[in-house]
């Protein structure tokens, strides 16, 4: 029995979430033996098809190649995963793309998928958050096939060079019922939120949208991304996938800088596994200096702009 | 069209969970329950279709404990129609996909509105499943929800922005958060819900096998932060961020 990972990608480019679910299928293999494959399916994917040979310690990259995968649709891609014989374990990225994909391609083997594991403990017991990050359960499925999506920052990326996988195509066989009308994607100027190294994140206290281009030049002076917490985003201040927490992303930069955020546990849940974390809010009492390492008391009105100009 | 709106009873998502000293789970024993929010978010987006005269029939349905009642009578005090309560414990959620899928082709509903997430187990899965489990259309992460006449446009947020789908009906929808804010149950709407009906269904007259895949062997609470150091001000930040902490260029 292999291991099967499932590549996310858009526009022809590999995404670094794949590189953590293929870390954790490594981790998977040490108990079970047997290949780590990869599934690379879509529309037109030779270019990501080339690129997923090239991560280190994939055996075949398999590829399903069709205009009803285009969008990446949970009946089209979870059905093809159904699909698929002889693997053990598939693995996903706990992105909006692997959480929509997994369960589907679950319910259709009649296996419980297991969502957003952090550590792998053998094969088949893993563990996971639960209660927005406020509890870690360890679990233990009994399925003979193991479905699981993989909180990307809790596995670090594999390398995305000096693999020589081979590739096969597989036959494509399911429908999709639903059809893309369109995209409406951000336009992306800066690192991407999940692997940035810095990300500088604002909330109801930056009090409109225009603010966060303060949040932006600051950004930009330390290379990171910026985010937002759920009020932000409520507010219209920026768009939803800026959303960092239990139902938005989950983020574990170098460096977290929280700017008029309270700090509420769904907030907190997508941020606290960031390696520093430093916190600017007029409110002492805010719960986010519980969590940070350091910690700045100001009006973030004053204390950014000055901020920019120390950078 | 009939639609239904699967909700859940869960630790409300502002009380900080405690994991239990004997690491089996987390203690619900005295702890505020509330319906999901994401739920209260489906009840509402459901009761505006009908007040949009696109829907005639809102039924709700609940898969736990005794007090799952409370939950239903919440969401029919803001305006559903009748519930349905299925007896059980602590499903997993291709069990309660199972139950979900059952009741929707006995009501012969047209649409199914649910929460993306409960908030306790934080899964994301059961309307996924479900919408495997009957081959209907699914939109996951919905934030806009246009119910035509055979079919949904359903703008789904996702990591990169958003996403406009076509959606033929019968469907299953999960929303998000910023699909709707749902409304408070009024005082008269309170009193008027005590006589709306619901019905209790056993879960084995559903013919679910609910037989457990996945154990929990422990629970425990995360590893807590060391205390932080507050800074009087930028410059001691920055020289905290380049020197100490060393996550900054100089
Ligand atoms: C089901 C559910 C899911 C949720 N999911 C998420 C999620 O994924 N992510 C998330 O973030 N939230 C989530 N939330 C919401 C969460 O509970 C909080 O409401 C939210 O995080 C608050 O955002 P905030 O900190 O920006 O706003 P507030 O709590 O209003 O805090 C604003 C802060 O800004 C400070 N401030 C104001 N003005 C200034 C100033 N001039 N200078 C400095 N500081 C200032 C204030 O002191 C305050 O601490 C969820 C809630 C629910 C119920
Ligand atoms: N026990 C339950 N009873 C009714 N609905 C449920 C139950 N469990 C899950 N659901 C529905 O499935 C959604 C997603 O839950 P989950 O997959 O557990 O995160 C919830 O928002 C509910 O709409």
């Amino acid at each position: 029995m292999s291991i099967l990972i499932i590549a996310e990608h858009a526009e022809g480019v590999l995404k670094p979430s794949t590189l953590n679910a293929v870390a954790a299928g490594v981790e998977i293999q040490s108990h079970t033996g047997g290949d780590l494959d990869v599934l690379v399916a879509g529309h037109e994917i030779a270019p990501v098809a080339s690129q997923a040979q090239a991560i280190q310690g994939v055996a075949t990259v398999l590829t399903a190649d069709s205009p009803a995968y285009g969008f990446g649709g949970a009946a089209s891609i979870g059905g093809l995963i159904a699909n698929l014989a002889g693997y053990s374990h598939v693995l996903a990225p706990a992105t909006s793309y692997g959480k929509n994909i997994i369960p589907f391609a679950a319910a259709k083997q009649d296996v419980q998928a297991i969502s957003d594991i952090t550590a792998v403990r053998d094969a088949k017991t893993f563990v996971r958050p639960i209660y927005a990050g406020n509890a870690f359960a360890t679990v233990e499925t009994s399925d003979a096939i193991v479905l699981v999506t993989v909180r990307t920052t809790a596995f670090e990326a594999v390398a995305d060079t000096g693999g020589s996988a081979a590739m096969r195509a597989v036959d494509v066989m399911t429908a999709e019922p639903t059809t893309l009308l369109r995209n409406e994607l951000t336009k992306l100027e800066r690192p991407e939120l999940t692997s940035a190294r810095v990300v500088v994140s604002g909330g109801r206290g930056m009090q409109n949208g225009e603010n966060f281009a303060m949040l932006e030049r600051v950004a930009d002076k330390l290379g990171g991304a910026v985010g937002a917490s759920r009020a932000a985003v409520d507010a219209g201040y920026v768009t939803n996938d800026y959303q960092v927490g239990q139902t938005g992303k989950v983020v574990a930069p170098e460096l977290y800088l929280a700017v008029g955020i309270s700090g509420a546990i769904q907030h907190l849940a997508g941020m606290k596994d960031s390696k520093v974390i430093a916190a600017i809010n007029k409110d002492a009492d805010a719960p986010i200096f519980q969590v940070a390492d350091y910690g700045l008391v100001a009006d973030l009105f004053t204390a950014i702009p000055e901020l920019e100009e120390t950078l | 069209m009939k639609i239904l709106v699967p909700v859940k009873r869960v630790v409300d998502a502002y009380v900080k969970v405690r994991v239990k000293a004997d690491n089996s789970g987390v203690e619900t024993n005295n702890v505020k329950m509330s319906m999901n929010p994401f739920c209260e978010i489906a009840v509402e987006a459901a009761i505006r279709l009908k007040e949009a005269g696109k829907v005639d029939d809102i039924i709700l349905v609940s898969i736990g404990g005794k007090q799952a009642v409370e939950t239903l009578r919440t969401g029919l005090a803001m305006g559903a129609d009748r519930a349905i309560h299925i007896e059980a414990t602590d499903l997993e959620p291709l069990a309660v996909a199972k139950a979900l899928h059952a009741i929707a082709t006995k009501e012969e509903v047209g649409l199914v509105i649910m929460g993306k997430q409960a908030v306790d187990n934080d899964h994301n899965q059961t309307g996924q499943m479900l919408a495997a489990l009957t081959d209907w259309s699914l939109a996951t992460f919905c934030s806009g929800v246009d119910v035509g006449d055979d079919t949904v446009e359903a703008t789904r947020e996702i990591d990169g922005g958003l996403q406009v789908l076509s959606v033929p009906l019968p469907a299953v929808l999960t929303v998000d958060l910023r699909l709707n804010e749902p409304r408070y149950a009024s005082l008269p709407n309170i009193m008027k819900a005590r006589k709306k009906p619901i019905d209790t269904v056993a879960l084995a007259d559903l013919g679910v096998d609910d037989t457990p895949r996945v154990r929990t062997v422990r629970v425990e609470e995360p590893p807590a932060r060391a205390a932080g150091v507050v800074v009087d001000s930028v410059a001691a930040l920055v020289d905290k961020l380049q020197n100490e902490a060393k996550v900054i260029g100089q």
